[in-house]
């Protein structure tokens, strides 16, 4: 199993300790050619970029390939970044993938299902990881930025944020950030049905972490991650608090609320169900963004005293 | 998108699943001409996309004219949960001797898909006894796999061969269509054994779509919902009268919640996507115009990166040419947010720190007015 923050972070005194590679494929599009200017404005070592038919060229002085191999191959990076349009994401992720990379963030909204299967598929054989697909990417508030989301609502800190939604990670952090509880990581699961790295998995790959003190979940309607993730706290025995967040009580059944996977069907994804196993789990769930800083430091104030 | 029950057969249809022999009409003048075609006595079914129209009296047995015409009209009126009836099916009735249940199905948790099959159909699958269930990747059901549930669920002689060809064509089906969901509920049994769908719903990937040109006949969004689709934004409709716009599908859910908390009543939730531009916040402005339902806004969006000024610019636009005229409550995270209050001050827009405060001026703000 391959160490989210080895990838991400490396050890002290690696080459590349805090300075990972990372390259970008879709570097020259709208949203890819932005946020990689964002994204190495906050310190990321972008080294490489992918466009095909733009090999050769050069973006704010990162060097474009016209494919992922290439791209891999020069810069030896591990981490990818994917902004292709959906419809172009199977071939750009199966590229990656092959070439090496073993952390791959999938930004882009609308990657049929069976895109997304295919590349997990993949990703299982060749031990590599995908956040996502349609996730703001990753952030390690004061290291490294990968993704869509903006700098401000992050700080330096102790708690982990996962989240299935993208601006509401971005609340939520910052609402956060604003009571004093800086982030280790947040990291963004992804809205949609099926997600290459489920929230339980993203749990497991930080609960061990010491610079971690608790865990913040911002969940949604559709699915099961919020129940199954209650069920793995209780069955592994977790200690340090955790508090919750789930968008979409107020929503009618049987409507996509804009993310693919925020669906109810019956009452299978409805928000009653998450609420009422997360209570089975201890953990509190907080009515509106703003009121999660306050479980938070109800739930580490107890445990300190 | 969630085809109905016709559609949904003709799909089987076209995979060599057996279906009743049917007719679909939208207006009694076909209805009447489906009717001598078919023959009395037959069922008329209401085709929408939900569940329970057999308790709601959306799906009926008629034997004669004079019921006909009750019936037809009857149930082209009807609503359930919400749903109004979209066309009519009339369909032969069966003589069969058993029901059963069978469907494939994408298992989100556990990332693969699962298939359900049970000797007791007929019923909504929460209440649908002795499930045997077995995971099938993407949905690849091995032929071997086929026959082992079709015995695992009782079946005896031609009826083994029978359901298992039946999994693997709505495996292909489910496959070559990229579908969420292909649930036969009831499948019948017939007296020699063979077995017929009596229904059917199929759920089809709506962000595979564009794969599927031959599906495009079936997809059915309203007006609005379409205009919206065609920006890049999400657009539902909703019941009540303050309009919930926002950048995120989680932030707009979350703002709708609150709101409903508050005591206010949403009238759409509008999904502008992860950016918010002049342009996407004046097209915004725009669809929630021709909702004549809407008696304020609700605006919530977490700009970060984007400037207060560039969506504050979109609102005096709006209120300029027109387009809008009801008051706005809106809470903008991002810079400049003191210059746009004073770009907006004298306008119906009233900006606000906090998304709660918001809340609280549009509800209040609308009921006055209300």
């Amino acid at each position: 199993m391959v160490d989210l923050f080895d990838i991400l972070i490396g050890k002290e005194g690696e080459k590349g300790y805090k300075k990972k590679s990372v390259i970008v494929q879709g570097i020259t599009g709208k949203f890819g050619s932005f946020h990689t200017q964002q994204m190495i404005a906050y310190g990321t070592n972008i080294v490489a970029g992918v466009t095909p038919g733009k090999g050769g060229q050069k973006f704010d002085g990162v060097p474009i390939y016209n494919t992922a191999k290439e791209a891999v191959d020069a810069s030896g990076a591990k981490i990818s970044v994917v902004f292709v349009p959906a419809k172009f994401f199977l071939d750009a992720a199966t590229e990656a993938i092959e070439a090496g990379i073993k952390l791959l963030i999938a930004i882009p909204e609308h990657v049929p299902i069976r895109d997304a299967m295919t590349i997990l598929d993949l990703t299982k054989k060749k031990d590599a990881i995908m956040i996502g697909p349609n996730t703001p990417g990753i952030i390690i508030p004061g290291i490294i930025k990968i993704g869509i989301m903006p700098a401000s609502p992050f700080n330096v800190g102790n708690i982990a944020v996962l989240s299935r939604s993208g601006t509401l990670m971005y609340e939520v952090s910052h609402n956060l950030s604003a009571a004093g509880f800086g982030q280790s990581i947040s990291l963004g699961i992804g809205g949609d049905p099926i997600n290459g790295t489920t929230v339980i998995e993203a749990f497991d790959m930080i609960r061990n972490r010491t610079n971690i003190d608790g865990v913040v979940v911002v969940g949604e309607i559709g699915g099961d991650s919020e129940e199954l993730l209650a069920q793995h706290i209780i069955d592994t025995k977790f200690e340090k608090p955790v508090v919750a967040y789930v968008a979409g009580r107020a929503a009618p059944k049987e409507k996509r609320m804009g993310h693919a996977g925020a669906i109810i069907y019956g009452n299978y994804g409805s928000a009653e169900s998450k609420v009422s196993m997360y209570a089975k789990a201890n953990v509190p769930v907080a009515k509106r963004p703003a009121e999660v800083p306050m479980l938070l430091a109800g739930k580490l104030g107890r445990k300190k005293s | 998108m969630r085809l109905l029950e016709y559609q949904a057969k003709s799909l089987f249809s076209d995979y060599g699943i057996k279906i009743p022999k049917g007719l679909t009409s939208t207006n009694i003048e076909k209805g009447r001409k489906d009717a001598k075609t078919l023959g009395f006595p037959f069922v008329i079914k209401a085709q929408m996309p939900v569940g329970g129209r057999g308790k709601a009296g959306a799906i009926q047995k008629c034997h004669n004219a004079d019921e006909f015409e009750l019936k037809y009209a009857e149930i082209m009126q009807k609503v359930v949960k919400g749903e109004k009836t979209r066309a009519i099916l009339l369909e032969k009735m069966a003589d069969y001797k058993k029901e059963l249940y069978l469907s494939l199905f994408l298992n989100r948790g556990k990332r693969c898909y699962t298939l359900i099959a049970s000797s007791e159909g007929g019923v909504e699958i929460e209440s649908v006894k002795n499930q045997v269930i077995r995971e099938v990747g993407l949905g690849n059901v091995p032929k071997s796999t086929s026959e082992e549930v079709a015995k695992a669920i009782g079946l005896k002689d031609n009826s083994i061969q029978e359901f298992a060809d039946l999994v693997q064509k709505l495996s292909k089906l489910t496959i070559e269509k990229e579908a969420e969901l292909t649930e036969i509920n009831p499948v019948a049994v017939l007296a020699d054994g063979t077995l017929l769908a009596l229904d059917g719903k199929v759920i089809i990937d709506d962000n595979a779509m564009f794969r599927h040109e031959e599906l495009k006949k079936f997809q059915e969004v309203s007006e609005l919902e379409e205009k919206a689709e065609k920006s890049g934004f999400s657009l539902v409709e909703l019941d009540g009268n303050i309009a919930v716009v926002g950048n995120g599908a989680g932030l707009v859910m979350s703002s709708l919640d609150m709101l409903s908390d508050h005591g206010g009543k949403p009238a759409c939730f509008l999904d502008v996507g992860g950016g918010a531009t002049t342009e996407t916040v004046y097209e915004a402005l725009t669809l929630i115009s021709k909702m004549k339902k809407v008696k304020g806004i609700l605006v919530n969006l977490y700009g970060g990166i984007v400037k207060t000024t560039t969506v504050a610019t979109a609102f005096i636009r709006a209120y300029e040419n027109k387009i809008i005229d009801v008051p706005v409550f809106a809470r903008l995270s991002g810079a400049e947010s003191d210059k746009s209050k004073q770009m907006l001050s004298g306008s119906k827009t009233r900006l606000f720190d906090t998304v709660e405060e918001a809340i609280n001026a549009a509800v209040i703000g609308v009921n006055k007015n209300g």
